[in-house]
């Protein structure tokens, strides 16, 4: 057995790396050029969603009601398009890149894989937005069949894919190479770790899309029959669903990785954060069946068993992480010697560091709102008084948005100064930012979630149409629209601080550190690990999360009780 | 460490406030798992799926003998997608009868008359794309697709005029896609 390190490590010569001046790291260059590539691609996919967002947001709030129909219905398309498959993908793909390379010491296996995964999703994501923009492809992120799409449309989303998929054996194939070669040795970090699952479940996923674009677009083509309906849905939402859990999975990891660059929090038990992992790789591939719950053609034993998931395993393994984030976070701050009262950890977060501003507004928005809406919505029975209404784009938005999309701001606030080595311009203004689009994202879920409890409906683009709704429902698509635009100057303050930071931000020499947005110093007196084996040390997160889970039992038995108020159907 | 290998023994059983917390989010779990099959024997409100492989143009000719044999009046729709979708016939199935709704764009043909307390087998279906049958202000949703003919088994139990709205996105009249059921 040979100590030298092997040509897949960092440590090798002649391997182009970096040791980073602040955490003392090394950084692979060619991972560093494709992380770079892919957020800066990914945040302008962002801004052109958000764009959107503030055209859709003005719409819904009939009193502005600025678009004509068509066009409504085109930018909502875009929008879906842009924010969940090609924002969140790239960025993504950024996170897979660091998380196979710095963690373990290694190099990125292929620049040309590389390469060309990053050359596919850029093709297929501007041919997905031209032709919707040229007006082929009017018929949402979903595009149901018999709805039909320009044959191009269905192309680039498929290229899209094989596109990621290839980036995603890029991280496999670093992960062997770097295991075989012993770049590392030991355990995996958590965030790899996480990072990992989020790269099985995106190969599960993107095989579903595979499996139901191919057929659509040939169908498009005029080569083929239509597919069935029915079967489109089923296929469709292993796509769309299972998506998102790749979302929540970075998400997750983005919490590790956060809570520990900026406080030095550790997993408080790996065992269990890595099984809550697993549980999501196992178990959210049935959660496609969501969407499936008023659907003819489904029977009840199959919606009810898949609606939990076998018995709601994947929504154990949220609120495993739930609990294991902040219990994490508690651990550190306690031993950094903040250990007043039940809460006085809190208090004393950097609150001015808007990465922690943003981990903290996501973990608690995600949770509270987007998890209870989520799994409550989601209940097979429930779902009559839910599905296809504004509470359930109300439900995604806090949980895609709100949670997902706020993590990955803040991971921003770091990536940008260590991995693009600049400082960021205008420090007072990103530390607002974070606030400003989680209190937007929020209103606007509010808005949703109670017009659409009034039965307003998702993707329709005039309410008075139809005659039947009073000044409450007009009232929530107001609070919808005000959070809408409030959401869109957080993105936008971000999208030009990014950009803003990219062009004029202060330069980072060789070793030096990035200026610090806030970390709390350990007090006199304190000592790290002294609660490592402290199990009831975690008081304040205990609390917090029994409220939680209070307030998920109001909810989840308060919607049982609105459902049994409903006509009886079966 | 988060993000460098871990070379100690980390497996541990959970322990204290986190075995605690593990017991009860499962136990919750099994609440939320436990409760779908409970309403499905006890509860009134269910979604079975029932449903049959239909052609468009058969469920059309059942629609339209089920309004030839329990036509009881006309309904100018004032909500309607256009002049020539504003006139709906109305009718009334039997007591215990199959009733017939189609979807098309963009219109819920025909109006139905109901009498609270009975039930109905309600037939939807949709003759060209996805539609949404949403009946406000009830707000009870349904999927409707073309080529299924999903049966609701349904016991209007509140009086009055019920809308339907389409909640699923069928091209741009969707928006103004509505139909009315009458219960008496």
């Amino acid at each position: 057995m040979t100590t030298a390190p092997s040509s897949h490590s960092l440590a090798a010569p002649g391997v182009p790396g970096r040791v980073c001046g602040t955490t003392g790291l090394g950084v692979c260059l060619d991972a560093q050029r494709f992380i770079k590539l892919n957020a800066v691609v990914g945040i302008v996919f962002l801004l052109l969603g958000g764009i959107a967002a503030l055209l859709l947001a003005l719409t819904r709030w009939q009193t502005v009601h600025l678009l004509p129909a068509d066009w409504f219905y085109r930018i909502l398309t875009f929008h879906g398009i842009n924010m969940l498959i090609l924002w969140i993908l790239f960025f993504e793909v950024a996170i897979l890149y660091f998380a196979c390379t710095t963690p373990l010491n290694a190099r990125l296996f292929s620049r040309k894989v590389a390469w060309v995964s990053f050359g596919m999703m850029l093709t297929g994501g501007v041919m997905v937005d031209y032709i919707i923009l040229a007006g082929q492809a009017d018929v949402m992120m979903t595009s149901y069949l018999p709805l039909l799409a320009h044959p191009l449309f269905y192309l680039g989303i498929i290229l899209v894919a094989v596109g990621t998929l290839i980036g995603v054996f890029n991280f496999f194939a670093t992960l062997y190479v770097a295991k075989r070669d012993r770049a590392y040795t030991g355990s995996v970090p958590i965030v790899t770790f996480g990072a990992t699952a989020a790269a099985i479940i995106a190969v599960v996923t993107l095989l579903h899309g595979a499996i139901v674009m191919i057929p659509t677009f040939t169908y498009a083509m005029g080569w083929t029959p239509q597919p069935d309906p029915a079967w489109y849905r089923l296929i469709w939402w292993g796509l769309g669903h299972q998506s998102q859990q790749v979302n929540v999975c970075a998400m997750v990891s983005v919490w590790y990785l956060l809570s520990h660059v900026i406080l030095g929090a550790r997993p408080v038990n790996e065992a269990v954060c890595r099984t809550a992992f697993v549980l999501y790789i196992l178990f959210i591939n049935l959660a496609s069946a969501h969407h499936l719950l008023v659907d003819p053609g489904v029977g009840a034993t199959w919606k009810i068993w898949n609606t939990s998931y076998a018995m709601y395993l994947a929504v154990l393994a949220s609120m495993i992480h739930g609990f294991t984030v902040p219990a994490g976070i508690e651990i550190a701050m306690r031993e950094k010697g903040y250990v007043r009262g039940v809460f006085g950890w809190v208090t004393a977060l950097p609150w001015k560091n808007p990465a922690l501003s943003a981990t903290v507004l996501s973990v608690v928005i995600f949770g509270f709102l987007g998890g209870i809406t989520g799994v409550t919505l989601g209940t097979q029975q429930i779902n009559i008084i839910a599905h296809n209404t504004l509470r359930i784009p109300g439900h995604f938005h806090v949980t895609v948005v709100g949670g997902t999309s706020l993590a990955f701001m803040g991971l921003a606030y770091y990536v940008i100064p260590l991995i693009f080595q600049r400082d960021f311009i205008f420090r007072g203004l990103a530390r607002v930012q974070p606030w400003l689009f989680g209190l937007g994202i929020t209103l606007l879920s509010f808005g949703m979630s109670f017009a659409g409890s009034m039965g307003v409906s998702r993707r329709s683009w005039d309410i008075d149409a139809q005659g039947i709704y009073g000044p409450a429902a007009h009232l929530w698509l107001g609070v919808l629209g005000i959070g809408g635009v409030l959401a869109f100057l957080g993105l936008l303050t971000f999208v030009l601080l990014c950009v803003g930071t990219l062009f004029f931000g202060k330069k980072i020499g060789a070793g030096a550190a990035m200026s610090d947005w806030g970390t709390p110093p350990a007090l006199a007196g304190s000592s790290a690990g002294s609660l490592a084996h402290d199990h009831y040390a975690t008081k304040g997160t205990i609390v917090l999360t029994l409220i939680f889970l209070a307030c998920f039992a109001v909810y989840y038995f308060a919607n049982w009780k609105a459902l049994a108020d409903v006509w009886p159907v079966r | 460490m988060s993000l460098r290998p871990l070379t100690t023994p980390w497996f541990h059983p959970p322990a204290g406030h986190e075995k605690l917390w593990l017991g009860l989010a499962l136990l919750w779990c099994f609440v939320m798992s436990l409760m779908m099959p409970y309403w499905h024997f006890r509860g009134k409100q269910n979604s079975t799926g029932e449903a049959y492989a239909v052609k468009p143009a058969d469920f059309l000719a059942r629609t339209e003998q089920f309004v030839a044999a329990n036509r009881v009046g006309t309904f100018k729709n004032p909500v309607a997608a256009n002049a020539m979708l504003q006139e709906l016939p109305i009718a009334e199935p039997p007591p215990g009868g199959d009733a017939y709704l189609t979807a098309r764009m963009w219109q819920w043909w025909p109006a139905l008359r109901l009498r609270a307390g009975e039930t109905y087998r309600l037939h939807l279906s949709a003759l060209d794309l996805q539609h949404g049958f949403s009946l406000q202000p009830l707000n009870m949703n349904f999927q409707v697709l073309p080529g299924y003919d999903h049966v609701l088994t349904i016991t209007p139990t509140s009086k009055g005029e019920f809308t339907i709205v389409c909640n699923e996105f069928c091209g741009i009249g969707h928006h103004a896609m509505t139909g009315k059921i009458f219960v008496e």
